[in-house]
């Protein structure tokens, strides 16, 4: 097992370098900056100084390798547009709140989307098994920026329940729209591999035994298939990062909340490349680490695999 | 010479009911069905949109703005007075021409590199399929993201040659050409995987080995036998991968990096009713339900193709 983990944990240092480089010169070979954003065009001398300042009339490998060396320390370099800020400066600050806001959604996504799944495999091909299939495809298929706005069309505009923007932290009722807007794409998922899971589950033999000792059908489906059902439901977490990740580009920027996925759409629009190339790197990192984490956990918690 | 002549119609009868039998299984259900005929009025609507719209997209009428639905306007008017409903209209154009690329993409791209991936092996394999995991590794709004904004940069800047060419054929379609380079990128990852997969199995089988004995070339062995007998997975991903691809560009489009203005994007609609939703909600609702019931549309067919196709995935 430990040489397993070793090995996984080695394995993930080549693709984080392959990820980085491609993205360090797709972003490096990205003419311009927000300074182009101006209606006067800058005099060629000030241009200059900026490229020296930003070490751009460097040779391509010493830019890479400085900038690779600075980034294990943790010195993303400075930011384009917010002068006096470093992009670690900005990611320590925006980070954060995206964190919160990521976890609520994905407490959200547990709460909701399991026993949604395990209810329509339980009831299935009755009208509950269709009402939550109906509510799966469209937390599958609606996008986050049109969650986030019917929601706040519905219940902060035509119903004066919430707020209809802003952030102050998750002990706030601003905190609930973005949340269930974030997390419905993930419960969606967890709810159709739940539901698939289980009814696979609930065909095996042992079950028949279970049923046939006379355990009634709650305590048979409780105790006894949803725990092997869960265990494949593990493998979604990724999908469900990534999810959650996305979502926050618009979700963070319609409602207001200063996290890092609205930061990363501002880098975006507004040409500040080496703040786009440390979000970047940031999420790439917390992908492939999730990743290292649900394959470990799979094996730890399921006795028929096998690590080699 | 008799045996070829009577083992032709033999062989074709069981190609033939199996999509009579799909047809019968794709009917039978119902969300498939009514998604289905969503689907082709949508088609038939962008298709004559010109015919159906009853304003032209950018006509704008400044005494005319915000207005909510009524006989004149049936989804009423947006900020510059110009029609909802035309803008949807002639904006399903672009999101059913995101689709049809899509599947181009699926076809031309992903499905030739799954089947020489797979049959053929060795090198080209590893390369080819780690390119995939990489790729795949990374969300794909993320990927189009970074690539469409080095897109857009350098195409704003005056350029020469074929750079110049691409540059005029984007500004010509509104920004499209940017959004289809960068679902390039991804729209193919999951098909050619999904394709490699299967021919991995295929060519062990004994009708590959047959036509291998005979000394069919590795082109015919890939397209005559291993093509159609992975074709029922490959529709099912496509149709999947629809959905997703509309969504990319209406997304890419809300954050101002997709299609430009005036060009009546869903995203872009969608955008500019998030502006105007507190006062004017209507604006909003109308292209967000429209996109949404189109994406939940595309899904559901996926499903009921994907349960006609291949009744062995099905789980009950």
């Amino acid at each position: 097992m430990t040489t397993y983990i070793l090995r996984r944990v080695l394995l993930m240092i080549p693709t984080l370098l392959v990820v980085f480089t491609l993205t360090f010169l797709i972003v490096h070979a990205t003419p311009g900056g927000p300074w182009d954003e101006s209606e006067k065009p800058l005099p060629e001398a000030v241009k200059a100084n900026l490229s020296r300042q930003y070490h751009l009339d460097d040779p391509l490998y010493k830019q890479y390798v400085d900038y690779l060396v600075n980034a294990l320390q943790g010195d993303f370099g400075p930011s384009y547009r917010f002068v006096e800020r470093s992009v670690s400066d900005i990611v320590g600050a925006t980070f954060p709140v995206s964190a919160q806001l990521g976890v609520l959604a994905m407490l959200f996504a547990l709460v909701v989307g399991i026993p949604m799944g395990a209810l329509a495999a339980v009831k299935r091909n009755t009208w509950i098994d269709f009402v939550a299939s109906l509510i799966t495809v469209t937390g599958i298929a609606s996008p986050p920026f049109v969650r986030i706005s019917l929601l706040i069309v519905i219940f902060s505009l035509a119903l004066p329940w919430l707020p209809s923007g802003g952030w102050e932290g998750i002990w706030d009722s601003r905190v609930i729209l973005p949340t269930i807007a974030l997390g419905m794409g993930p419960a969606a998922l967890l709810a159709r591999y739940t539901r698939s899971s289980l009814l696979e589950t609930l065909a095996q033999d042992y079950m028949r035994t279970a049923r046939a000792k006379g355990l009634s059908e709650r305590v048979a489906v409780t105790r006894h298939a949803m725990k092997n059902a869960l265990i494949p439901v593990v493998t979604v977490a990724g999908v469900t990062l990534a999810n959650v990740i996305t979502g926050a580009f618009f979700i963070e920027r319609i409602y207001g909340v200063p996290g890092i996925g609205r930061m990363f759409v501002d880098s975006v629009t507004g040409r500040d490349y080496p703040l786009l190339l440390g979000i970047v790197l940031l999420f790439a990192l917390l992908i492939s680490v999730t990743n290292l984490l649900v394959d470990i956990s799979y094996a730890l918690i399921d006795p028929r695999i096998r690590y080699r | 010479m008799t045996a070829t002549a009577t083992a032709a119609p033999a062989a074709m009868r069981p190609s033939a009911s199996l999509w009579r039998d799909a047809w019968r299984r794709m009917v039978a259900n119902r969300p498939a069905v009514v998604s289905l005929a969503f689907v082709v009025a949508l088609v038939a609507a962008a298709l004559l949109a010109n015919f159906l719209a009853p304003y032209p997209f950018d006509q704008q009428d400044l005494d005319q703005t915000d207005l909510g639905p009524s006989a004149a306007h049936w989804f009423g008017t947006d900020q510059l007075g110009r029609d909802m409903l035309s803008r949807l209209l002639y904006g399903s154009r672009i999101s059913l021409a995101v689709a049809l690329v899509d599947v181009l993409i699926v076809l031309l791209i992903g499905v030739p590199l799954g089947l020489v991936a797979g049959y053929l092996g060795g090198r080209i394999d590893t390369v080819v399929m780690r390119t995939v995991d990489i790729l795949l590794a990374f969300p794909n709004l993320l990927l189009v993201i970074v690539v469409i904004t080095y897109l857009r940069a350098v195409l704003d800047l005056p350029q020469s040659g074929a750079l110049a060419l691409v540059g005029e054929l984007d500004k010509a379609t509104g920004g499209l050409l940017g959004v289809f380079i960068a679902l390039g990128l991804v729209s193919w990852l999951t098909v050619a995987r999904l394709v490699r997969g299967q021919v991995l199995s295929l060519k062990e089988t004994q009708f590959v080995e047959a036509a291998r004995m005979v000394g069919a070339s590795s082109a015919r062995i890939m397209g005559r036998h291993l093509l159609p007998n992975t074709l029922a997975p490959i529709i099912v991903a496509a149709t999947f991968g629809i959905p997703g691809a509309i969504a990319t560009e209406a997304g890419l489009s809300f954050l101002g990096l997709g299609v430009r203005p005036p060009f009546p994007s869903w995203g872009i609609l969608i955008a500019e009713g998030v502006r105007s939703m507190r006062a004017f909600p209507h604006e909003l609702i109308v292209p967000a339900a429209a996109l949404a019931v189109t994406l939940i549309c595309f899904n559901f067919l996926g499903d009921g193709l994907r349960d006609a196709l291949d009744p062995r995935l099905k789980v009950d």
